[in-house]
């Protein structure tokens, strides 16, 4: 089914729940609502279900308007980040639920719970209860009892936070893989930029009710629009300098107090063109550390001291000061990075972004 | 000897020795016991003092003035039919009063904590302030209500002045700001999400409210329903204004009929009767304390 929000609105009173949000869906896509808490995802998934009432705008279902349908009517299945499971009933007392409210026949309601708990490997929990059941069991009927009505749209509102790391990864496999075998329209929304990242073909990243940015998770990470979207998404987070870009004897130079880089034409020439400060994102993994400069990396390489260090593992993470300016960057873990030690960086500026500190928008790509 | 000498255990820092504990433990027990000892003899009393012809302190005395004559003459008003009536208006009383209660705020509950519509907080702190009003100073105006609503023809015969039905409405009227309140608690306590989910599924408000909700408030309204059955059973005052004679009395009113008659009264007998009308009661919390421990102990169980 193809969704489409037109200038979809939502406030009570003062507060502004979702402003003015504009965006579609194609059929069998899986879009993502990203953002942190408070940001309106969840508001905008609630009006698309029905539950909530749009204040302004239009929701459409393969182009019908239905903002004025009841959620029973609009042919949804919605899983919650507290599973919303009725205790009082028993996992087939819960998946068939849906089906019982159409009347259905028993023959044909067994059935089908059947058929979709096999799906989702819980067919033989059936007649417990549901406070006997684990945090994944549980999500699983309530994924059972959102597709069980077989509905045109799919909505998750932070399926998996409840539940722990390790099964969160293999859940977050399960859905997607579910989501593609039966080509159901999905909208799932997260706080969780790597779910995100994982698992849509589009990410919305939406902060303080607005839409940041939609499109697909490469495009955010390599060109995002706003600041907003540089720093939230990617882990670990982007790198952040104030700095002034000028022309020095034809290069350009990204330069502040502690910095001072070379930067491609093709990069720097709108931040340029800002009279004064813009601010320069670099993540992570786009900074190298080396033993010695080489006289290739003339005007890219600075030296700073490790002041905190994170083994995750494979890598380190590593915070550096270069003169007080802060920023984390990753070093593999073979190089054996101390706290205290003086490290010399090499910038990857081809792939460095600019924003205009007062609008936030990119001096790139918006 | 090269063993380490170890300092004896001081009572603050180490664990308290077991003969401590212990004695703790009678102290405890010894305060309690004392404390409830008033109560326990009121009801000693009240137990011998049934199954005697008469009491001098505790002791059952007989007509030469020595212990014992026991006797069950004082439970002959077993056999007969008004205490039976008596019985019968209490437990109507007490029923409609479950029924009318846990229907209106189990209903009423659920809207005044889900639902958003003019005038809700005024509803609500209206309630609170209406239940600071005691029966007492109602009495009068109620009084004209009943009147008014006997003279409506048909249902004014159940509901008016001087009828079981009038007296139950009254305590109905009386006991539902602690209702609605109690349930719209239970109610706030429940997820959204769960409602939101049955929307979703297919249900209408009253569906969820039914289905869904409901359930979910079980130990609130057992909890109401205990709770109001007592009031009911229990009710003086109205019952008292508002009725005439024996007909209508339930069974405090006639007990209150026992002793105010002009002859002397037969305490024995009053005992009896008083006894009588706990029986039910102490039944009720036989059958219900584990639930009721439950409700005390932190409201619903799992989610």
């Amino acid at each position: 089914m193809r969704v489409e929000l037109d200038n979809l609105t939502k406030s009570w009173d003062e507060v502004i729940g979702a402003d003015s949000i504009t965006l579609d869906i194609a059929d069998g896509e899986l879009v993502a609502f990203l953002g942190p808490s408070g940001c309106g995802k969840t508001t905008t998934l609630l009006m698309v279900a029905g539950i909530y009432k749009p204040t302004a705008g239009t929701i459409s279902f393969d182009g019908q308007v239905v903002n004025e349908v009841a959620p029973k009517d609009r042919g949804i299945g919605m899983v919650f980040q507290s599973y919303a499971l009725y205790p009082h009933m028993t996992v087939f007392g819960n998946i068939s639920y849906p089906l019982r409210l159409q009347k259905l026949n028993k023959g044909v309601i067994k059935e089908r719970v059947q058929t979709v708990a096999d799906m989702m490997g819980i067919g033989d929990l059936l007649e417990r209860k549901i406070a006997q059941l684990s945090g994944g069991q549980q999500q699983r009927v309530a994924l059972g009892r959102a597709l069980v009505k077989e509905p045109q749209l799919l909505l998750f509102d932070e399926p998996l936070s409840n539940l722990d790391a390790r099964l969160r990864l293999t859940m977050r496999g399960e859905i997607k893989r579910l989501q593609e075998d039966l080509g159901i329209t999905s909208i799932y929304v997260t706080h969780d930029q790597v779910e995100a990242m994982t698992m849509a073909d589009r990410i919305a990243v939406m902060s303080k009710g607005v839409l940041q940015a939609y499109d697909v998770p490469e495009a955010l990470y390599d060109r995002p629009k706003t600041l907003f979207v540089a720093a939230f998404v990617g882990n670990p987070p982007m790198n952040f300098f104030d700095v002034e870009v000028m022309r020095v004897n034809g290069d350009l130079r990204a330069k502040s107090d502690a910095i001072d880089l070379v930067i491609p034409h093709d990069r720097g020439e709108k931040a340029a063109a800002v009279d004064g400060k813009v601010i320069m994102g670099v993540r992570p993994e786009d900074v190298d550390v080396v033993d010695d400069a080489s006289p290739a990396a003339e005007g890219l390489t600075l030296a700073g001291e490790a002041v905190v260090v994170e083994p995750l593992g494979r890598e380190d993470l590593v915070g550096i000061s270069i003169n007080g300016v802060d920023l984390r960057v990753l070093v593999d873990k073979t190089r054996g990075v101390r706290v205290g030690d003086t490290i010399t960086l090499v910038f990857n500026t081809s792939r460095a972004q600019f924003f205009d500190p007062e609008t936030e928008a990119s001096l790139l790509w918006a | 000897m090269t063993t380490v000498e170890t300092a004896p255990p001081r009572p603050a820092a180490g664990p308290i020795p077991r003969s401590r504990q212990k004695m703790g433990r009678y102290f405890a027990y010894g305060f309690l016991i004392l404390s409830i000892i008033p109560i326990l003899v009121g009801y000693a009393w009240l137990i011998i003092a049934t199954v005697s012809a008469r009491t001098q302190g505790l002791l059952p005395k007989n007509a030469e003035g020595g212990i014992g004559g026991f006797t069950l003459s004082n439970w002959d008003f077993v056999f007969e039919s008004a205490i039976w009536n008596a019985m019968l208006n209490s437990l109507l009383i007490a029923v409609f009063m479950v029924i009318g209660v846990g229907l209106a705020s189990t209903s009423g509950g659920y809207a005044l904590s889900r639902m958003k519509f003019a005038g809700r907080k005024t509803f609500l702190t209206g309630t609170l302030v209406l239940h600071a009003f005691k029966a007492e100073m109602l009495l009068i105006a109620i009084f004209f209500v009943l009147r008014f609503l006997g003279d409506i023809p048909i249902i004014g015969g159940f509901i008016g002045f001087n009828t079981v039905g009038g007296v139950a409405l009254v305590m109905v009227a009386l006991e539902l700001p602690l209702g609605i309140w109690l349930m719209k608690g239970f109610f706030d306590n429940l997820s959204w999400d769960m409602e939101r989910a049955a929307l979703i599924d297919g249900a209408s408000r009253f569906r969820v409210w039914w289905q869904i909700m409901v359930p979910q408030v079980r130990p609130g309204i057992a909890a109401l329903s205990l709770f109001t059955f007592i009031v009911g059973w229990n009710a003086y005052l109205v019952p008292f204004t508002f009725t005439i004679g024996t007909k209508v009395a339930n069974m405090p009113v006639f007990l209150n009929q026992l002793i105010s008659d002009t002859a002397p009264v037969n305490w024995n007998l009053v005992a009896a009767v008083g006894l009588f009308q706990m029986i039910p009661l102490i039944i009720f919390f036989i059958f219900t304390q584990e639930l009721l421990l439950n409700i005390y102990a932190g409201g619903s169980k799992g989610t």
